[in-house]
C-alpha cells in the first residue's frame, strides 16, 4: 500500500534513531518487541487517532443539524466509546488513518465540498484496500448528484473535476512505485489474495456460517467460489446503489455506507473480522438518528470480535468498555424507550404493510426484548467462551458459535437497513439534500 | 445525563469502578508481595504466630484488625489460587493472584463509596446550583471518587488505603452529623486497623472532649466548666477501651505485645524513606547537602571525615548529617508536637464545630507529615482528602487545596518508575488537576482568584519539572553518576509547595475571626 509505506519511516525515523537505534534497523528489527518499544509503538497509534480520527469525530458532530447541543456531546461520547475500534485500534493494534480520512471524506461531503471529500477517500482508499467497501455509495451518491444537476450543463463539470481529482491522487500515491506494470500488478496481487479461498478461520461471514452445514470449499472449485461471492455481493449492493444514484441524499448515502459495507462483509472472500469496523463506522454516523439500532448492531460488532480479542488478551478491556458502553448509550439516549415503529425509522415501511399485518400495536415490547435477549445471549456466549473448556470433538465450538450468532444478527440488520434506506420517502430525501 | 436525584452519583462511582477494572493489568509494586505475603500468614498460622513469623522480609507491620482483615480475605482466595497462600510462595503472582487482589481492593472501595456519599449528605456547600455540573456536592464527589492520588497508590502501586479513608471519611461525617459516639467508635476501628491514622488522633481527642464531653458553651463562645457530662467520657472511654481489648487482646493475653508494638514502629527505619517524602526534612538534608558541598568547595570542611555513602543512595538506614545536627526520632516527635499544638489550642479555644474539627484534622495530618520520622509520600492523602470537604465550602480553602494536590499528586510520581504507566499517570494528573481548577474556579468565580500569580506560577513550572526528570534527564550521561538526582529535584521542589500551603493554611486557620453566632454546618 502506498500510503502506510510513505507513513511509517517519516515519523519514527528522526525520533526512534535518536531514542534506540535497535528499533528501526531493517532486517534485525523483525519480531523486537521491549516495553519502550511498544510503548512509542502504542503512542503514535494514539497521536494518529488524535490527529485524525477524533477531530472528524467531533467536527462531524458538532455540524449535526436538528440536534441540541447535548446530544450532539452525547453522540461524540458515544462514537467515541465504540469499543471495537478501542480495542483493534489500541489493544490489537491497527492505525485509525483509513477509517479517519474516510470519515474526513464523509464530513467534506456533509459540507457540499465534493472535491476534497473524493481527495480525502482517494487518499484513505490508496491506504487501506479494505476501504472499497465505502467506495461504491461514493460513487453512487457524487454520480447521482453529477445526474441531479443534468448531465449537459454544472452535472458534467461537476464529473469532469471529480474524475480529474481521483487520477491525480491515485497518481500522486502511487508515483513512487514508478510506471512498471510487473510491478504495479505485483502490488495489486499482494492486496487482493485471490488465490487464498473464499474464507479463512471463523469469521461472521456468511460463507463460514454456511459452511457449518455443507463444506463449501469442497463442493464448489475456487474460480465458482470467486464468481459466486462476486455475484451474491454484487446483488445484495444492487438496491440500495441504484436508489442512492437515482435519488442522492446524504441520508441515503450514509446508510448506503452501511449496507454496502455490510454486503461486503457478509458475502465478499477473505474477509477478516476486522473489517467489521468497516461497517461500525458508519452506523455510528447514523446513531443520532436510529440509537436503539446503531446500539445493538455496536454491541454486536464488539461480540463479534471477540475471538480475536481473546487471541490478543484483551479479555478484560473488552468485558469493561463493552458494559460502559451500553450505560453510556442507555443513558444519553434511553434507548429503550424508543423502539416504536416510527424510531426504528420503519413507518413508511410499516405503512405499505398495513394491509397485511396486526402485530404493529405490541412491536415497541416485541423489539425490546428481542434486544435484551440478545444481549443475554452474547453476555452469555462471552463468558462460556472464556471459563468453560470446548468439547473434545469441537475444539472450535465457541468461535464458531460466535461467528454463526453475530453473523444472524448481521443478516436480520442488513435487511433493516436496505428496508430503511429504500422506504425512505420522497418528500424526505428532498427536504433533506445536502 | 442520567434521570434526576442521585443518578449523577452512581454513574460517577461506577464510572470510577470501570476505570479501576481497566487498570488492573498495570504494574504493581511490591507492595503486592506483601498483602499476598499476609494473606499467607493469616491464613496458615495460628494468631501466636502472626507477629513473628519472618520468612518474607515483609512482616505483618499493621495492628491486628487488618491482620482479621487479611484473614477473611484469605478465605476468598483460597477459591482463585490456593498456591498464594502458600508462605514459602515468594513473590508469586499468578494471573489469579493479580486478578483477586486488584478485585479485592476494587470491591473494598465500595465503603469507601459510601462514606463519600454520606460526605455530600452532610456538606452543605455555598449554594445551589441549577446545573448539577455546578453544585458543590458534585464536585466534591468528583473530588474525592476520582482523586488522582488514591487511584494510583491503592489501584496501580496497589495498597488497601481506599477502605480505610473511607472508614475515616464516614467518621468525619458522623461527627458533621453529631452522631459522635459512632464517629468515635469508626476512628477507633480505624486507629487498629492502619496507626498510621494516630497522626490525627489528636483532632479526634480534643473535638470530642470540647463538643461532646462538654455538653455546652457560654454565650460568648468559651467553655461552660460545668457542662462537663460525666456520662459522656465513660461512653467514650468504654468506647476506646473495647475495640483496643478486641484488637490487642488476644496479644496482650499472649504476652507478645512488645513484639507487636516493635513491628508496628520500626525506628530502626532512617529519617526518611528512600525517597525523600516532600516535608520539612526533605528540605533539611538538601540544606545538609548544599552547605557540604559549599563547604568542601571553600575548605571549610575536611573531604576524609565525610561518610561516602550519601542519603541520597536510596537506602532505607540510619545517616548521619554532615553539617546540620543530625536529627533522632526523638527530635521529631518534639517537633510535631511542637507543630500540632497551635491547631490544637485553636480547636480548644475557638470551637468552630464541625469546620473547625476539619481544619484541626488537615493541620494535625499535615504538620505530622511534615515532621515526621520515616513519614511516606503517600501520607500526603491524608491531608489532601479531608481538605477537599472544605475546598468546597470557602474559596480561601479551595487555593490552599490546589497547591496543595496538585504538589502532592505530583510528588507520588516517582512510586510509578515503569515506561508503561508513564502516559497513564501524566493522562490522569492531568485529568483531575484540569478538572480541579476549573471546577473550583467556576464554584468561586464571584470572588477573587483562587491563586496569586506566585502560586500559578511555581504549579506551571511543575511542567518543565516533569519533563526535565522523565523526558530529558534519562538521556544525559549524568544518569550513570547521579542517578537520584530527579528524585531530589522532585521531592524538594513539592516540599517547597506543601511548606507553603501548610504554613498558609496555618496562617489562615489562627487569624479566623470566630463568627458571633455558632452555625450549625
Amino acid at each position: 500500500l502506498p500510503l502506510p509505506l510513505v507513513q511509517s519511516p517519516s515519523p519514527a525515523l528522526p525520533d526512534a534513531k535518536f531514542i534506540n537505534p535497535d528499533w528501526v534497523a531493517l532486517h534485525t528489527s523483525r519480531g523486537y518487541e521491549s516495553q519502550p518499544h511498544k510503548l512509542f509503538m502504542r503512542t503514535t497509534v494514539f497521536v494518529a487517532d488524535l490527529l485524525v480520527y477524533i477531530p472528524a469525530v467531533i467536527l462531524y458532530c458538532f455540524s449535526l443539524k436538528e440536534t441540541s447541543a447535548k446530544k450532539k456531546v452525547s453522540s461524540a461520547l458515544c462514537i467515541l466509546l465504540y469499543p471495537g475500534l478501542i480495542l483493534i485500534d489500541h489493544g490489537h493494534f491497527q492505525y485509525p488513518l483509513s477509517l479517519g480520512l474516510a470519515l474526513w471524506a464523509v464530513l467534506c461531503l456533509s459540507h457540499d465540498w465534493d472535491l476534497l471529500g473524493s481527495v480525502a477517500f482517494c487518499l484513505a482508499l490508496n491506504y487501506k484496500q479494505m476501504e472499497l467497501y465505502h467506495s461504491l455509495p461514493f460513487f453512487c451518491y457524487l454520480l447521482g448528484k453529477c445526474f441531479k444537476k443534468g448531465l449537459k450543463g454544472k452535472g458534467l463539470v461537476l464529473l469532469a473535476k471529480l474524475a480529474g481529482t481521483v487520477l491525480v491522487s491515485f497518481a500522486a500515491c502511487w508515483l513512487p512505485f514508478g510506471t512498471d506494470v510487473e510491478q504495479i500488478m505485483q502490488v495489486l496481487r499482494r492486496l487482493f489474495p485471490i488465490d487464498r479461498g473464499l474464507f479463512e478461520d471463523k469469521v461472521a461471514n456468511i460463507w463460514c456460517s454456511l459452511s457449518v452445514l455443507i463444506k463449501i470449499k469442497n463442493v464448489i472449485s475456487p474460480r465458482t467460489q470467486l464468481k459466486l461471492s462476486f455475484a451474491v455481493t454484487f446483488l445484495s449492493l444492487l438496491p440500495a446503489c441504484i436508489k442512492l444514484t437515482v435519488q442522492p441524499s446524504l441520508r441515503g448515502f450514509k446508510f448506503a455506507l452501511v449496507s454496502c459495507a455490510l454486503s461486503f462483509f457478509l458475502f465478499s472472500f477473505q474477509v477478516h473480522e476486522k473489517s467489521i469496523l468497516l461497517v461500525s463506522v458508519p452506523v455510528c454516523l447514523i446513531i443520532n438518528e436510529i440509537p436503539f439500532m446503531a446500539t445493538w448492531f455496536l454491541l454486536v460488532s464488539t461480540f463479534s470480535l471477540l475471538p480475536l480479542l481473546l487471541k490478543d488478551e484483551l479479555l478484560l478491556p473488552y468485558a469493561v468498555t463493552t458494559p460502559a458502553f451500553l450505560a453510556v448509550c442507555l443513558a444519553s439516549f434511553s434507548i429503550l424507550e424508543k423502539t416504536s415503529a416510527e424510531d426504528l425509522q420503519l413507518k413508511a415501511f410499516s405503512l405499505s404493510l398495513k394491509g397485511y399485518v396486526s402485530w404493529v400495536k405490541s412491536f415497541p415490547r416485541i423489539v425490546r426484548s428481542l434486544f435484551l435477549l440478545s444481549v443475554a445471549l452474547m453476555g452469555a456466549l462471552s463468558v462460556l467462551s472464556v471459563a468453560a473448556p470446548p468439547p473434545q470433538r469441537l475444539p472450535d465450538l465457541f468461535p464458531l458459535a460466535v461467528a454463526v450468532v453475530s453473523c444472524l444478527h448481521f443478516l436480520l440488520f442488513l435487511l433493516y437497513f436496505n428496508v430503511v434506506m429504500l422506504w425512505d420517502s420522497k418528500s424526505r430525501g428532498q427536504k433533506k439534500i445536502s | 445525563m442520567a434521570a434526576g436525584g442521585r443518578g449523577w452519583f452512581r454513574a460517577l462511582a461506577l464510572g470510577v469502578s470501570f476505570l479501576k477494572c481497566l487498570l488492573i493489568p498495570a504494574y504493581y509494586s511490591t507492595d503486592f508481595e506483601v498483602h499476598r505475603n499476609w494473606l499467607a500468614i493469616t491464613h496458615n498460622l495460628p494468631l501466636s504466630q502472626w507477629y513473628y513469623e519472618a520468612t518474607s522480609e515483609w512482616t505483618l507491620d499493621y495492628p491486628p484488625f487488618f491482620a482479621w482483615f487479611e484473614y477473611v480475605l484469605s478465605h476468598i482466595a483460597k477459591y482463585f489460587d490456593p498456591q498464594m497462600l502458600v508462605v514459602e510462595n515468594l513473590n508469586y503472582t499468578s494471573r489469579a493472584t493479580v486478578f483477586f487482589q486488584r478485585l479485592s481492593v476494587i470491591f473494598t472501595d465500595t465503603l469507601f463509596i459510601y462514606a463519600v456519599h454520606e460526605c455530600c449528605r452532610c456538606i452543605n456547600g455555598k449554594r445551589a446550583a441549577k446545573d448539577i455540573l455546578e453544585k458543590p456536592t458534585f464536585i466534591l464527589a468528583v473530588l474525592l471518587l476520582w482523586n488522582f492520588g488514591l487511584l494510583i497508590v491503592d489501584h496501580i502501586h496497589f495498597q488497601y488505603n481506599g477502605f480505610l479513608f473511607g472508614l475515616m471519611l464516614l467518621s468525619v461525617a458522623r461527627l458533621c452529623q453529631k452522631r459522635y459516639l459512632e464517629g468515635a467508635l469508626l476512628f477507633a476501628v480505624l486507629l487498629h486497623f492502619k496507626h498510621i491514622y494516630v497522626y490525627v488522633a489528636p483532632a479526634y481527642g480534643i473535638y470530642l472532649l470540647r463538643s461532646y464531653c462538654f455538653t455546652a458553651n457560654n454565650a460568648d463562645g468559651s467553655l461552660k466548666w460545668r457542662s462537663f457530662s460525666f456520662l459522656h467520657v465513660t461512653l467514650l472511654a468504654l468506647i476506646v477501651c473495647l475495640v483496643s481489648a478486641l484488637s490487642l487482646g488476644p496479644f496482650l493475653v499472649l504476652g507478645q505485645l512488645p513484639q507487636v508494638i516493635s513491628r508496628l514502629f520500626p525506628f530502626k527505619r532512617g529519617l526518611c524513606h528512600a525517597y525523600w517524602a516532600p516535608n520539612f526534612w526533605a528540605l533539611y538534608n538538601a540544606m545538609d547537602k548544599a552547605l557540604t558541598i559549599l563547604g568542601l568547595k571553600c575548605n571549610f570542611l575536611d573531604g576524609t571525615k565525610i561518610p561516602k555513602a550519601s542519603m541520597t543512595g536510596g537506602l532505607v538506614q540510619e545517616f548521619q548529617h554532615t553539617v546540620l545536627p543530625s536529627v533522632t526520632p526523638l527530635a521529631t516527635l518534639i517537633c510535631t508536637f511542637i507543630a500540632i499544638l497551635p491547631s490544637v489550642f485553636c480547636l480548644w479555644f475557638k470551637p468552630q464545630g464541625p469546620r473547625g474539627f476539619l481544619q484541626c484534622l488537615v493541620l494535625c495530618a499535615l504538620s505530622s507529615f511534615m515532621f515526621g520520622w520515616h513519614v511516606h509520600e503517600k501520607a500526603i492523602l491524608l491531608a489532601i482528602l479531608p481538605l477537599s470537604l472544605l475546598s468546597i465550602q470557602r474559596a480561601k480553602d479551595a487555593g490552599i487545596y490546589l497547591i496543595l494536590a496538585t504538589t502532592g499528586h505530583f510528588s507520588l510520581f516517582p512510586l510509578l518508575f515503569t515506561a508503561p504507566e508513564l502516559p497513564i499517570k501524566i493522562l490522569l494528573m492531568l485529568l483531575f488537576t484540569v478538572y480541579s481548577f476549573s471546577s473550583l474556579k467556576s464554584l468561586f468565580r464571584r470572588e477573587k482568584p483562587l491563586l496569586n500569580w506566585l502560586e500559578t506560577i511555581y504549579l506551571i513550572q511543575l511542567v518543565p519539572l516533569e519533563i526535565f526528570c522523565e523526558i530529558i534527564f534519562p538521556l544525559t550521561p549524568w544518569k550513570q553518576h547521579f542517578p537520584f538526582v530527579p528524585l531530589l529535584l522532585t521531592s524538594v521542589y513539592c516540599a517547597l509547595g506543601i511548606t507553603y500551603a501548610w504554613l498558609k493554611l496555618y496562617i489562615s486557620v489562627l487569624t479566623e475571626r470566630t463568627p458571633v453566632r455558632q452555625k450549625a454546618e
